[in-house]
């Protein structure tokens, strides 16, 4: 647990889907439920995002023009959008989540194999 | 008789330009084309900005939506849009996603917590290896992971949306 938890950190910290990585680990080989392993990958990356947004900060990383927008209408759509992973059951928000890897994995490997 | 050649050359350049009153709308035209090609600039300017302000908003309930419906994941829509609206570059995207996924996690967070999906067994030991492995990437944004890790990372993933799907 603390090695998967390590390898989703790792990509979490570059900004590249930590929690991706560490929902389908979680459900898959530790055998979790989907809406538990949701919300313990949200809290965890809570701490660390802090942490690492401090350290990107240092560093130069953070630009805060326009981003106002995106939190502000995301806030509220992550409401709604909690609100109905409490609703559905969590075998069909495993499906769902399975699907959205898939489309994200294959949008990444274009997005690389473009370059 | 003076007149009369003016008003049959109305049609021809040489009145144009010879007429006091075309011209005096001519120059006039002249005059405030700087104006409004300035004022029609200004507002295409609005006009961009305007359609980015709604393109980030409309951007931002995708990426909640998501974030919150799979309690993650979002960082991962955010950082191309990031990238083609806001022009940034790789490493800024890459860092201020994290940025704006904070404030959005949080939010969900609560819900979930509140629906009682939590435990704090896993939570602490999986909390732990994220909270290392985070500082770890954090200082590795330094150097972005090379095409070959993202090559495998995409393969993982999508073996493992398989993998949930059945």
């Amino acid at each position: 647990m603390v090695l998967f938890g390590f390898a989703a950190g790792i990509f979490g910290g570059l900004g590249m889907g930590g929690g991706t990585l560490l929902i389908p680990l979680l459900t898959i080989f530790l055998g979790l439920d989907q809406k538990l392993s949701q919300g313990i990958n949200l809290i965890t990356f809570l701490v660390m995002a802090l942490i690492a947004i401090i350290i990107h900060y240092k560093n130069g990383y953070i630009a805060t023009k326009g981003i106002v927008y995106i939190v502000l209408s995301g806030i509220i759509f992550s409401a709604i959008g909690a609100l109905v992973a409490g609703i559905l059951p969590s075998k069909v928000l495993r499906i769902a989540f399975g699907v959205f890897l898939c489309v994200l994995s294959v949008i990444e490997l274009f997005k690389v194999l473009k370059k | 008789m003076k007149l009369n050649k003016g008003r049959a050359n109305f049609g021809s350049n040489r009145a144009r330009e010879e007429s006091p009153f075309i011209k005096m709308h001519v120059t006039n035209l002249v005059r405030y084309k700087p104006d409004i090609s300035n004022c029609n600039q200004k507002s295409k300017e609005q006009n961009k900005k305007k359609y980015e302000r709604l393109f980030l908003i409309l951007s931002g309930a995708v990426i909640g939506l998501l974030n919150g419906f799979f309690g993650g994941g979002g960082g991962m829509v955010c950082v191309p849009i990031l990238e083609k609206v806001l022009k940034l570059d790789n490493k800024h995207a890459h860092a201020t996603a994290i940025a704006v996924i904070l404030p959005i996690s949080l939010i969900s967070a609560f819900i979930y917590v509140y629906n009682g999906y939590l435990e704090s067994f896993p939570l602490l030991i999986v909390g732990g290896g994220v909270l290392a492995g985070g500082v770890l990437g954090s200082y590795a944004l330094k150097v972005l992971p090379p095409k070959a890790i993202r090559i495998i990372f995409a393969i993982v993933m999508f073996a493992g949306g398989i993998k949930l799907i059945f």
